[in-house]
């Protein structure tokens, strides 16, 4: 290719990106519908993202009344996390305050609390825990277990007594000093946030095209499909990657999670991913005959794509099967590489891993997309 | 024109409208794959695919004390089903691996350890990889618990040598916690996760496909051909509610056989009042998806508010993953405003808890509310547009 036909080539694809972008953003409609829900998100669900305990209420059934059981839910209370909202009298109450998700957890204190202590038997504390959410109860158990092992401790302590832990654990968490949730969470969020719009975007700005009739238009027209493709491809990489900077800009300033990496390697592997997930999109679009099959197409495809990304839930967790599933699934990749480079400061080389199979999935998409183009209207 | 032949001609006109709606509905494979295909798919990924549960999580182990009392830390841990100990040479290869995410923590026995143990000081340090905080904080917990009664049963085993001491002081016990999880004795979260999917689907089904198809006929302009007709638009909606009504319900059986047969996720309420809730909440979703596709009009922007309002807050603002009593207010009181946090609450209650009157009164009638409001609602706007 000479000099001239590259200037041509790039004036080409120029003018259909600008009408691209016109289309998408002339709308008033559509600009606040590609920005403001990003932010908003990223707000929202950085705040909702914890899995750990910050608030658990309960019900104590003290039938002791003794200095000791007093002492030991006075610790339960000078922990912060736990609020007593009930003082039950009866057995029979802990059903109802449990069941009406009042308190999550309600103690019984045995009547010989002080009698067995002091006989040297194991006196019981009896924890009941609402399990209907699974991950909550997994944590208050550990909670309560924790702050009671802690009083023996100090019991024994203080009559002189050797202490049954005598082992010391330092622990130190890497990447993460407190373990917070959200630290885990919103790097993941600037990938999936911006890939759901854009997914969305791409599928349907061919179908849209397709359904107007203006498609066929745009066939005839000197472009080839090789330069609608790019043409159709650059403005929704550069929606994507807009909205990547927004979330990363909630990440990093208002929740302030530290960023370990470098800015390059992360907008590298972001414009990677977004390349192949506007890959992905304009195959959707390509296949789909109108707007409305390209959008449930892309449901279908998305709700399997974030749930088995490793969001939420570790795909060491997944079974075998599932788990090479997500081989093919570019969010994948997205949040394993934007997680490392953020929390872990990896550099290019560490992620090329991830980069390689995002490479791949780009590389099969637009090339099928383009031939899609032409190809399914014969 | 008496009452009698006004009304009939209303049911004649709903069965025709109803007809064409389901044909419509019938004929695009696109509409089958998300009422259909995608439950199926959904149903196998929240039955198989997603666990909060941690289980052989890869911990190396780095022994620097040779002695058997120190071999002894690592064989208590490899009684636990949660880690599977990979002994590693040295802190240097350890961190290596760590660093590769190929573990999820290291444990590190000092040369000091047993020598230590014999004074009361031993020492051992836990690294955990915090970059997925929930798991690391599962599995630290769980480090813990097992060096923990390794120290138990060794301070048992060394009971001979204290017993002097122990002889003249006067016994004491200590306070055993004695743990009963109700709703869901093994703590597994398929049984949280599943009940939840019903919510997700009819919510799928409810507002984002209804959004797209209506959202779709106003584009056109085949909803305002109808509207010259002499229907009348109340017939309209509801012709344009019962197929996605039916689709829903479908998806709603198939969550119910799965959960029961497949994933034998216990359904200690009942059954009926389970219907009643979910038919409440798939008109709740229905109105949400009119409300949107009359105020857009437009496939492109309902489909990004569809999106932006159904799946995400859903999953993420619902209490389905994340618990709402740990969020700040201000997104806890977000959460409590959206239908999907009641249904949700009292579905896992029907299914796990059971029959708890107060809770299926109370989100029963928010439901209802909810219902009744974004349905007049979209007929509202449905009229004023058409004006």
């Amino acid at each position: 290719m000479n000099h001239d036909s590259l200037v041509a080539f790039a004036l080409r694809v120029a003018a259909l990106v600008r009408k691209e972008l016109l289309a998408i953003l002339k709308d008033p409609a559509n600009r606040v519908i590609l920005i403001a829900p990003a932010i908003v998100q990223s707000l929202l669900f950085g705040y909702a993202a914890t899995y750990d305990l910050t608030n658990v209420p309960y019900a104590v059934l003290d039938q002791s009344r003794s200095p000791t059981s007093t002492e030991l839910l006075a610790r339960l209370d000078a922990t912060g996390v736990f609020h007593r909202v009930a003082t039950l009298q009866a057995e029979a109450e802990i059903r109802d305050v449990i069941d009406t998700q009042q308190a999550l957890l309600a103690i019984r204190i045995g009547p010989r609390l002080e009698s067995q202590l002091h006989a040297g038997e194991a006196a019981p504390l009896q924890l009941v825990i609402d399990a209907r959410n699974s991950n909550t109860a997994g944590s208050a158990l550990a909670y309560v277990s924790a702050v009671v092992d802690a009083y023996n401790r100090s019991l024994r302590e203080r009559r002189g007594l050797p202490t049954a832990a005598p082992i010391e654990i330092e622990t130190r968490a890497w990447y993460n000093p407190n373990l917070e949730t959200r630290w885990n969470l919103m790097p993941g969020l600037i990938a999936t946030l911006s890939m759901l719009q854009t997914l969305l975007l791409t599928a349907l700005s061919v179908a849209r095209e397709r359904e107007q009739g203006t498609f066929d238009q745009l066939l005839v027209t000197p472009l080839s499909p090789l330069e609608i493709m790019i043409g159709k491809a650059l403005p929704p990489i550069l929606v994507g990657l807009t909205q990547a900077t927004l979330i990363l800009v909630v990440t990093r300033f208002w929740f302030g999670v530290p960023m370990a990496g470098s800015f390059v390697t992360l907008y590298i592997g972001l414009a990677m991913f977004t390349i192949a997930s506007v890959g992905v999109g304009l195959s959707i679009s390509a296949l789909s005959a109108n707007m409305q099959q390209a959008m449930l197409y892309t449901f279908v495809l998305l709700m399997p794509l974030v749930l088995l990304s490793g969001l939420t839930t570790p795909v060491a967790n997944m079974p075998e099967a599932l788990q090479i599933a997500t081989l093919a699934n570019p969010l994948r990749y997205a949040i394993d590489l934007v997680r490392r480079v953020y929390l872990e400061g990896v550099g290019l080389s560490t992620v090329v891993s991830d980069l390689i199979p995002l490479a791949i999935i780009a590389v099969v998409t637009l090339p099928a997309a383009a031939w899609l183009f032409r190809n399914r209207l014969v | 024109m008496s009452a009698l032949s006004t009304r009939r001609g209303f049911w004649r006109r709903l069965l025709a409208l109803t007809k064409k709606e389901v044909r419509q509905l019938l004929r695009d494979k696109s509409n089958l794959a998300i009422g259909l295909v995608l439950p199926m798919v959904l149903i196998l990924i929240f039955g198989y695919g997603l666990s909060l549960d941690v289980s052989n999580a890869p911990v190396a182990v780095v022994l620097e004390d040779p002695s058997p009392g120190a071999a002894d830390v690592v064989s208590g841990l490899q009684l636990s089903p949660v880690f599977s100990p990979v002994p590693v040479a040295s802190m240097h290869d350890a961190e290596a691996l760590m660093r590769d995410h190929r573990i999820d923590a290291i444990v590190r026995i000092p040369s000091d350890f047993s020598s230590r143990l014999a004074a009361n000081q031993a020492s051992l340090q836990v690294i955990v990889h915090g970059a997925d905080a929930g798991r690391a904080r599962i599995v630290q917990t769980y480090l813990a618990g097992a060096i923990g009664q390794w120290a138990a049963r060794n301070a048992d085993r060394g009971a001979p040598a204290t017993a002097a001491t122990t002889a003249a002081a006067p016994p004491f016990g200590s306070i055993a916690v004695e743990q009963r999880l109700w709703f869901n004795a093994a703590n597994s979260s398929t049984w949280y996760l599943v009940p939840g999917l019903i919510v997700l689907i009819m919510t799928i089904v409810g507002a984002f496909l209804t959004a797209l198809v209506v959202a779709r006929e106003w584009e056109r302009g085949t909803l305002e051909a109808l509207f010259v007709t002499p229907v009348k638009p109340t017939e309209i909606l509801i012709a344009k509610l019962i197929p996605y009504f039916g689709v829903g319900i479908i998806g709603l059986v198939m969550c119910l056989v799965a959960a029961r047969l497949l994933f034998a996720v216990p359904m200690v309420g009942s059954l009926a009042i389970l219907l009643v809730s979910s038919v409440l909440y798939l008109l709740v979703a229905l109105g949400i998806g009119l409300l949107i596709s009359s105020i857009t009009k437009n496939q492109f922007l309902a489909s990004q508010v569809a999106l932006l309002a159904s799946f995400m807050p859903a999953m993420m603002l619902s209490g389905f993953l994340f618990d709402l009593r740990n969020v700040p207010l201000v997104v806890r009181a977000v959460g409590q405003v959206l239908p999907a946090t009641h249904f949700m609450e009292l579905i896992r209650t029907l299914f796990l808890a059971g029959n708890v009157w107060p809770l299926i009164l109370k989100d029963c009638a928010i439901l209802a509310a909810y219902a009744v409001a974004l349905l007049a609602l979209a007929r509202l706007v449905t009229r004023k547009r058409l004006e």
